[in-house]
């Protein structure tokens, strides 16, 4: 399934916040189709390194490139474009709007007709809703949520949220999916279920996805690959086992549930 | 199917409020309708056209500019210089108006728009002082003591300006860009997680409103006779707001009814000014504290012609937790 | 609308020197009201657009201390302060606090609602004819310095707005109460944990911040002569600008900004485009946002994704 050159290569990539250096000297190379963990205490600074890869916050060191292409500096919104999308680990849905809303949102950048055939009312213009419209309700019965396709956002329940989440982050059109902690909150059978989830939309979008998670086990039952980020620094990368074993992850995680 | 009753509602409305602007053309053209009542009919026309322009910029995009009365300023001066200074048509003048604080709204949005709320607010209302100070200083426009319009507004031409303004604001929001502008409103950091060029939308939002308060400001020059910068403070802003606000943050219809409603009130209450401030203060204060949606909350006219909604989705699919 | 006594036939440097101290007082009545905006910005991020409507009340009751009681400058002042904070703590408590995890539109716009109520209670109470504050009551005398007439009213600005500085940096720094405003403003769930009075210290906050507004009123009063309903507007918007310029939350910052506001107004009128002197705080303000949106003395935060 993958192929030899990195979709995603990270070259000593670090940000500061005045002298404080929130994360610093990451490498790290995804190929095409794996499935990649991230993990780390509280306060790693794993999140930061998702608004890293997204544009919200733009390097102060190394670089970012995706398929051999720079992304530092680059807007968030272009890089979403690049083919990076994700979720958020306080989920961010527009709560407002209808589960159906919240995907075609998503395909906005694929839309050809403009803002002027949208006033006029031209043909272009409601063939360009209607197909966004089919593909947004085909899209949602992948994940089952085609029977709330008219209900706001916030009104779902949480574990629907988590879903409808991941699906917009998906209709985006993605190479490389990344997932703030999606199983936060979650219980063992929703966290089962959701990783199933995640097992299929790999296969069936030809998905590279970078994962970051508090949840040991998890980590451990789905992921190829593992890297710990420790104080803004990579410790350990390697094969669960391998993570399982180290001892500089284990001193990181000490007074923390280590399985 | 949703969207087809919308769309039936919608031109219902539309054709609805066309037989009622010609019936209004023949009361007036028959004298039925004394001045008062014609006056007032202009003064809703008017805020019908600022409320629905300001609903797009905060209502639906979430920007919460308080300078709209900043391009409504530009849009009278700009097309009473077409009419009165340079002798050109009326219609031409609109255009102009609409055109240049548009052009207003492009200048002063890209620098503000990075803002967000509070400080938007802020910037937004020093551009309205500013487009003021502006007018007061140009001996051009007249100074402090402002320009004399000739009276071009017709009722014809009222009607038109509104329903182009509410239809070009419908459609525009019923589409992608108008849902990419709603997204903003919703969540600002994932919409541009999912692609949408957020400062684009919201520049666009802001030239968009703006353009319809410049041509709701050529008819109100052309409307009372004369035009004066001290007409176009903060308070005229806050008049604009309330429109908005009372018919409930992100609904058309009820900006409408708003600017209906309170046009009627105002009207009545116009030899007592400071009552009526007094009361649409109190209107925001209670408003905020007891409905802060506004009357009509994010609904619109259209969604209360439903009846007996099918009970359709969510609430029932709790349990209902398999994946895929 | 504030009138700056432009002297002709003085030397350049004279002149300006001149304008610079017309620049300082009216930068200290900007300073006092900005710290108010500050300090409840800092505390319940909100603007508080009623606070220039404050400091009008607070010229009103000084105007009226002086002429119905009879009272001298310091107390009239003094009761000025003491009403207003009364005055704030009330707006808190009735508008602001029932809506503290509203949305922030929905408080602004409430602010808004209480700014216009404020103005227009108080026309409709005693109308919108405008006062004068008398003649002669300021009991220091002008002095001369490098050949420039500094006012006794400009000496009475200084002094209050540096003894309530003072007054002020003493209570936030060496005071529990002061403490307490700073952990709030900080993290107000983790001070609630730690046994601080959430509400009392918000409305202590509002009740300092509207005593300042209070006695800048007064020296308004005081320096300019005329007073009227609708007087706190445009200074209010201004003081706002210069909380923003000094930076946002950040005390020392408001007092800067305010002094270096008026400076720049003044320098704008010198330059003889006074006319165009009300426009000049907008736009430092739409520079100061694009440039540096934390302000001169503030650090940039990102909203936390």
């Amino acid at each position: 399934m993958s192929t030899n050159k990195p979709l995603l290569k990270v070259d000593n990539a670090g940000i500061r916040f005045g002298g404080l250096k929130a994360v610093s000297e990451v490498n790290l190379e995804l190929l095409k189709g794996e499935l990649v963990g991230l993990i780390g205490p509280n306060g790693a600074g794993k999140t930061t390194f998702f608004n890293l890869l997204t544009g919200v916050y733009v390097p102060t060191e190394g670089s970012i490139l995706l398929d051999g292409e720079k992304l530092n500096g680059m807007a968030p919104h272009k890089i979403t474009k690049k083919g990076i999308s994700r979720t958020f680990q306080n989920i961010r849905l527009f709560n407002d709007l209808s589960v159906l809303d919240n995907v075609k949102i998503a395909y906005h950048t694929q839309a050809k007709h403009s803002i002027v055939s949208s006033i006029l009312r031209l043909p272009s213009h409601f063939a360009g809703e209607r197909e966004m419209e089919e593909k947004a309700i085909d899209f949602l019965k992948i994940f089952n949520l085609d029977d709330v396709l008219y209900e706001q956002a916030k009104n779902l329940p949480y574990g629907q949220q988590r879903r409808l989440e991941i699906a917009r982050a998906l209709a985006a059109g993605p190479k490389l999916l990344l997932l703030d902690e999606p199983a936060a909150g979650m219980n063992p059978q929703e966290t089962e279920e959701l990783m199933n989830l995640i097992a299929l939309i790999r296969e069936k979008f030809d998905l590279t996805i970078l994962l970051i998670e508090h949840d040991m086990n998890l980590v451990m039952g789905v992921c190829e690959r593992i890297y710990v980020l420790d104080h803004g620094q990579l410790i350990a990368q390697g094969t669960p086992v391998e993570i399982r074993n180290n001892p500089k992850v284990i001193e990181a995680y000490l007074g923390e549930e280590v399985s | 199917m949703k969207s087809m009753k919308h769309v039936k509602g919608f031109w219902l409305s539309i054709v609805l409020a066309i037989i009622f602007s010609v019936v209004i053309q023949f009361l007036i053209t028959g004298g039925t309708l004394n001045s008062f009542y014609v006056n007032t009919l202009f003064s809703i026309g008017i805020n019908i056209i600022l409320a629905v322009s300001l609903h797009l910029i905060i209502g639906i995009t979430g920007q919460f500019s308080i300078g709209h009365a900043g391009f409504l300023a530009v849009g009278a001066y700009a097309s009473a210089i077409i009419t009165m200074k340079l002798a050109l048509p009326f219609p031409l003048a609109l255009l102009v108006g609409g055109i240049a604080a548009a052009f207003a709204g492009l200048v002063i949005g890209i620098p503000t728009l990075r803002l967000r709320g509070d400080y938007l607010a802020i910037a937004t209302l020093g551009f309205g002082e500013i487009m003021k100070i502006v007018f007061l200083n140009i001996d051009y426009v007249g100074g402090a003591s402002g320009m004399t319009v000739s009276h071009l507004t017709t009722w014809p031409w009222l009607m038109a300006c509104v329903l182009i303004t509410i239809v070009v604001i419908i459609n525009f929001t019923n589409s992608t860009h108008g849902r990419a502008c709603l997204s903003i409103r919703e969540n600002e950091i994932a919409a541009d997680a999912m692609g949408i060029n957020t400062t684009y939308y919201k520049v666009m939002a802001f030239v968009i409103g703006a353009f319809f308060a410049g041509v709701a400001g050529a008819l109100h020059a052309h409307n009372f006779y004369i035009i004066q910068p001290a007409n176009f403070g903060f308070l005229k802003s806050f008049d604009i707001l309330i429109l908005v606000v009372l018919g409930g943050l992100g609904s058309m219809s009820g900006s409408v009814i708003a600017a209906i409603l309170l046009t009627i009130i105002s009207t009545f209450l116009s030899n007592y000014p400071e009552v009526r401030m007094l009361i649409y203060s109190l209107v925001l204060i209670v408003m905020m504290l007891f409905r802060p949606q506004g009357l009509m909350g994010t609904k619109e006219f259209t969604d209360l012609l439903k009846i007996g909604k099918g009970a359709k989705g969510g609430s029932q699919d709790v349990n209902k937790q398999t994946i895929a | 609308m504030f009138p700056i006594p432009f002297r002709k036939g003085v030397a350049f440097m004279e002149q300006l020197i001149q304008q610079l101290v017309n620049g300082i007082s009216l930068g200290s009545i900007y300073a006092l009201i900005a710290l108010g905006y500050t300090m409840v910005y800092g505390i319940v991020k909100l603007i508080n657009f009623a606070h220039g409507d404050v400091f009008m009340v607070g010229a009103f009751i000084g105007f009226y201390s002086i002429t119905v009681m009879d009272l001298g400058i310091f107390p009239a002042l003094l009761v000025s302060m003491a009403a207003c904070a009364l005055f704030g703590v009330l707006i808190e408590r009735i508008a602001y606090k029932p809506l503290r995890n509203a949305t922030r539109i929905a408080a602004l716009i409430t602010a808004i609602g209480v700014s216009l109520f404020i103005e227009y209670g108080t026309i409709y109470i005693r109308g919108a004819q405008p006062e004068a504050y008398p003649d002669g009551i300021v009991p220091l005398k002008s002095i001369d310095l490098f050949g420039v007439s500094i006012s006794g009213q400009s000496l009475l600005i200084l002094g209050v707005a540096i003894v309530l500085m003072i007054l002020l940096q003493y209570i936030v720094h060496k005071t529990k109460i002061g403490k307490a405003m700073r952990a709030v403003s900080h993290d107000q769930d983790a001070a609630r944990l730690m046994g601080i009075n959430v509400d009392n210290t918000i409305s202590a906050t509002f009740a300092i911040g509207s005593a300042l507004a209070g006695a800048a009123g007064v020296v308004f009063g005081i320096y300019y002569t005329k007073i009227e309903p609708l007087m706190g507007i445009i200074p209010g918007l201004k003081a706002f600008v210069a909380a923003v310029l000094g930076g946002i939350g950040i005390i020392p910052g408001a007092m800067v900004g305010g002094l270096l506001l008026g400076v720049i107004e003044a320098l704008v009128s010198a330059a003889g485009f006074s006319l165009w002197r009300d426009g000049v705080a907008f736009v430092v303000l739409i520079v100061i946002l694009i440039f540096r949106p934390a302000g001169l003395f503030g650090k940039n935060v990102r909203e936390k994704v």
